[in-house]
């Protein structure tokens, strides 16, 4: 047999061909109505969906940041302001080698760890693609210069200019002003989000914190259309950002200055005002530190020296210092010993040098107090007692008028309470009366707590700021003005925790006038025989070409025991008592008043009266000069 | 003549009345030629608001367009008999610049695909592979009996397999299974029963599961993007997010030509290549959508009468090959845009900015007309 021969089959092949071709083509045209309706889908079915994010894409709305209110001092002088500052930012699209990229940046301009460890956070919390990352604030114009060396070697690496609070007087005016700090994501999670979108910074501390909402302004929004990369291509719409208001603050820079300058070196406080308006001339608290560290973020090393250094710059004494008035509380028992008919002008207590109260052994010593004793200042009346700073009579008033009739007289004084106006910080001290040992320590009220009382020591706590306050109102004769820093500009917006304070009308103008003709004389009576002069006359009294009221004060800092010399070489410097003098000028129409605070600088009237002195000085003198009634210091 | 003997005659097709066309004398097919030109000149249209007016790159398209062109005029005149005789050497050429990759390829993004030609081109020889496979299994089929027999399935699968193999290696995923499929359609129209094919399709469906474990990283992130390209929406689905924004912020009638936003701000990737149909859709809407697959099936139409004119089997399987393969690159890159399939790197035929893939598309269609010009005598 023949195998058969497999011969093609042309009209099978054919017709199988037009078969699969037909079908092929059946699906082909299936597969493109598929796509059709995939089509008509999207862009008819959901073409609202895809017509918004298109939008979306493109048209950005992007905040417009207002522009800080600045501050000024009362002489048109700028206290904070906005300058350029230059940040070094990344935009991670364009980086080619973000790790290479940071190396490179690391070595031009010595970034830290840190510094890379907060960008990365930073990165992470971006928003959208194309949006450039800060890396580092407030480049130097050398680190600038270097960057632009190599920065052909970095796409995607952009230095930007952007506003920033700049503090011209730097660490001078810190604890007046206040400063802003960088908003943190805890400040983020308090505050508007709209408000704040496009700026950076907040108000910390001071009057930055108290009219955050003034000096802030409100923000302005455009509409822009930008590219896949964040550029912008056109404005659409705008709505321009309204500035924050100017704030004039009663603050005076050129006393400011000459009362820092004053205190030199040492660690102190000073608070003067201007007794007419309660407005605050000068506050300084040494030492302070430069706000501007602050502002664009501060590296941990600096700020660990600055929280950890024992002389606490960061605290602002002048409000938040609690110390022991000390004798700088004894012409308010005086003239509340007199209102109360507790004592009289010509009522004379006998000053051994020290006070015993009956049935008690426990001795209360007055200063000059001796172990031989042959110190005291024998008989003393009330003045005598206020310009010699004499503790047994007020050890001894203040155990006749008993603790509550004292808490009374040194609460319309403004003790115990806050009555600072538009200073955050401000604390209220501590006025102790039975109720608050009882609440505090469950004891009862002792007698020996009162005579304590009567010379400003024991568990009495006031900050400088109070002190002043209480010496400005005896300086207006009991008329009350709260002490605040601004002077124009926005409204004095009343805070719920300060207490607004009467104006004390039951003295009567003779105690007015004995109570501050005593303190006069703490000044002013000099060249008498020993042991008759003012305490201060001697140290500031001599020369002094106008009227001044003062008293000062030691605020102690360690118990001393009984039957123990005060021996003030055997203690550390840091025990060495406080010295205190508060004061006010001219007595007959008073421009300022004040509270100087020397910490551990032993005497008041040796080293805190000559302080208050030099502040005086510059701000009587330099004003008569300038009303033309020149007064020659020299030779006086 | 009795029907017995008639039907033992090749060239005896089911379609063998036909008049002499006006292009026969020239070897060109006009309808097929003035399609080419209309999808051209609309792909430049798209493609000069594409590249934001520039007239550069249109310039440099239009030249590959001619260029191609002059390619397919070329081949159309030589007789598809040649091309069948010389088909096994131009099969083994192929593979061995495929095996040169591995050699000598550069290597772009990850994977070897182009081999270099110092001072002259870059190309890509699976290009090459995407006519010369089914030119080779046209030539295997066309004087076996059909349907094929078993061995002969067997065979030509290996003859598919090999090219495949070494192009998804290089790796490049989405050529090597569009040649594949180029070269299943040969054994498709050579008449392989339903039967098998329904049950490889079957065998398909229930081993791509496995698949997923053959799949390199990118490629699976690929597929879960394309499921859901939300997952990371700055990354991987950025383009398939942009591209369906773009699509469907058309509308009906589109943006405008030259007015769409997604494109010309740049939010859409790849707009002037692989995702060129996304601003098509954006600034000419539906209609213009509708109005290029409208053009393609026609087109494609064309190509299928061609194929069925065509009066032997060698001529037969490689213009169906052809035509139908020209839809898949339509269908995976349109449907890679409009995210009904992974991205894979499919560009849109005749439009898409770009050198090789044209040149390729042109000598296809060129192969077609030389096979439908050179005819024997009708009866």
């Amino acid at each position: 047999m023949v195998e058969p021969l497999a011969l093609k089959d042309h009209t099978w092949e054919s017709r199988i061909f037009f078969e699969r071709i037909v079908v092929g083509f059946g699906i082909l045209v299936v597969l493109t109505l598929f796509l059709v309706a995939r089509f008509f889908y999207l862009q008819i079915v959901q073409y609202d969906i895809y017509a918004t994010l298109s939008d979306k894409n493109r048209i950005q709305v992007q905040p417009l940041p207002p522009i800080r209110g600045l501050i000024y001092d009362r002489n048109g002088e700028l206290l904070a302001e906005n300058s350029p500052s230059f940040n070094l930012a990344l935009t991670p699209e364009r980086v080619e080698d973000m790790d290479e990229t940071l190396a490179t940046l690391r070595r031009v301009l010595q970034l830290s760890d840190e510094e890379i460890q907060a960008f990365g956070k930073r990165l992470k919390r971006r928003q959208r693609p194309f949006e450039s990352v800060p890396l580092r604030f407030k480049l130097t114009q050398e680190e600038i210069a270097r960057f632009s060396v190599d920065r052909h070697a970095m796409p995607g690496v952009e230095v930007e200019a952007r506003l920033v609070r700049h503090y011209p007087k730097g660490e001078l005016m810190v604890h007046a002003v206040g400063s802003v700090r960088r908003i943190n994501e805890r400040d983020a999670r308090r505050l508007d989000p709209v408000a704040y979108s496009g700026t950076d910074h907040i108000g910390k501390i001071g009057i930055e914190r108290f009219y955050e909402s003034d000096l802030l302004g409100s923000v302005g929004y455009q509409q822009v259309e930008i590219d896949a990369r964040g550029r912008v291509m056109k404005i659409l719409e705008s709505d321009l950002p309204s500035p924050g208001k100017d704030l004039v603050l009663h603050v005076d820079s050129s006393l400011q200055q000459a009362a820092s300058d004053a205190l030199g070196d040492r660690r102190g406080t000073i608070v003067a005002i201007e007794p007419e308006t309660g407005g605050i001339l000068a506050m300084v608290s040494k030492p302070g530190y430069d706000p501007n560290l602050f502002v664009t973020g501060i590296d941990f090393a600096t700020y660990a020296s600055l929280r950890d250094s024992p002389d606490v710059p960061l605290f602002n004494r002048a409000l938040q210092g609690q110390y022991e008035p000390g004798s700088t509380i004894k012409p308010i028992i005086g003239l509340a010993g007199l209102v109360t008919g507790m004592t009289t002008a010509d009522y004379t207590v006998d000053d051994p040098g020290w006070f015993k109260l009956p049935n008690n052994d426990r001795l209360y010593r007055d200063w000059n107090w001796t172990v031989t004793g042959l110190g005291g200042h024998g008989q003393v009346n009330l003045e005598k007692a206020i310009y010699r700073s004499c503790n047994v009579y007020f050890y001894s008033l203040a155990v006749k008028m008993g603790i509550d009739r004292i808490d009374d007289y040194l609460a319309l004084f403004g003790f115990g309470v806050n009555t600072a106006l538009d200073l955050p910080e401000a604390r209220s001290g501590l006025l102790p009366t039975r109720q608050w040992k009882e609440d505090s320590r469950g004891l009862p009220w002792y007698p020996g707590d009162t005579v304590n009382i009567g010379i400003g020591q024991g568990d009495m706590l006031v900050t400088p700021l109070q002190l002043a306050t209480a010496v400005t109102v005896v300086a207006n004769r009991g008329k009350w003005v709260a002490p605040r820093m601004l002077k124009s500009g926005s409204d004095l917006v009343e805070r719920s925790n300060v207490t607004r304070m009467d104006s004390i009308e039951l003295i009567p103008d003779h105690v007015w006038d004995l109570v501050i003709g005593a303190m006069e004389k703490v000044v002013h009576r000099g060249n008498q025989v020993y042991g008759e002069n003012g305490t201060a006359w001697a140290y500031i009294g001599q020369d002094i070409p106008y009227r001044m009221a003062g008293k000062s004060g030691t605020a102690q800092v360690v118990g001393i025991a009984q039957g123990e010399e005060y021996n003030e070489e055997e203690l550390n410097e840091r025990q060495r008592k406080h010295a205190w003098f508060v004061a006010f000028a001219p007595v007959e129409k008073p421009e300022i008043a004040l509270a100087v605070l020397v910490e551990n600088g032993g005497g008041g009237s040796s080293v805190a009266a000559p302080v208050a002195r030099e502040i005086i000085d510059h701000h009587l003198l330099k004003n008569t000069a300038a009303k033309g009634r020149v007064v020659a210091l020299a030779g006086q | 003549m009795s029907q017995d003997f008639v039907r033992q005659l090749p060239g005896s097709g089911l379609v063998t009345q036909r008049k002499a066309a006006l292009g026969d004398a020239v070897h060109l097919d006009i309808p097929m030629v003035l399609l080419l030109l209309a999808i051209s000149a609309y792909g430049l249209l798209i493609l000069y608001s594409a590249v934001g007016q520039q007239t550069a790159p249109i310039l440099s398209q239009s030249i590959k367009i001619l260029a191609g062109l002059g390619a397919m005029i070329v081949i159309a005149q030589i007789s598809p008999i040649f091309y069948m005789r010389l088909a096994p050497w131009i099969f083994l050429g192929a593979l061995l610049l495929l095996a040169l990759i591995y050699v000598f390829g550069v290597e772009i993004k990850g994977s070897r695909r182009w081999l270099r030609i110092p001072g002259v081109m870059n190309f890509q020889p699976s290009e090459i592979m995407k006519l010369v496979l089914p030119l080779i299994l046209a030539w295997y089929f066309h004087d076996r009996h059909l349907p094929p027999k078993a061995r002969h399935v067997f065979w030509s699968l290996v003859i598919i397999a090999i090219p495949v193999m070494m192009i998804a290696m290089q790796p490049d995923l989405g050529t090597s299974l569009i040649i594949g499929a180029s070269g299943l359609f040969v054994l498709l129209l050579a008449g392989v029963s339903w039967r098998l094919v329904f049950s490889a399709i079957g065998i398909g469906v229930i081993s791509a599961p496995a698949l997923w474990f053959v799949l390199r990283d990118y490629q699976r992130q690929r597929i879960l993007t394309l499921l859901d390209p939300e997952r990371d929406p700055l990354g991987a689905g950025w383009n398939i997010i942009q591209s369906k924004t773009a699509i469907g912020s058309g509308g009906l009638s589109g943006k405008g030509l030259f007015e769409g936003t997604q494109s010309h701000l740049d939010f859409l990737p790849e707009s002037q290549t692989d995702f060129i149909i996304a601003v098509l859709g954006e600034e000419l809407g539906l209609v213009g959508v509708v109005t290029l697959l409208i053009l393609y099936l026609l087109l494609i139409g064309r190509g299928v009468i061609l194929s069925l004119q065509a009066q032997d089997t060698f001529g037969r399987l490689l213009s169906g090959s052809i035509t139908f393969t020209f839809f898949v690159y339509v269908f995976v890159n349109i449907g890679m845009v409009s995210g009904i399939l992974p991205v894979v790197g499919v560009p849109l035929p005749l439009v898409s900015h770009g050198g090789t893939s044209i040149l390729t598309l042109f000598a296809g269609f060129g192969i077609l007309m030389s096979i439908h010009t050179h005819r024997r005598i009708t009866l």
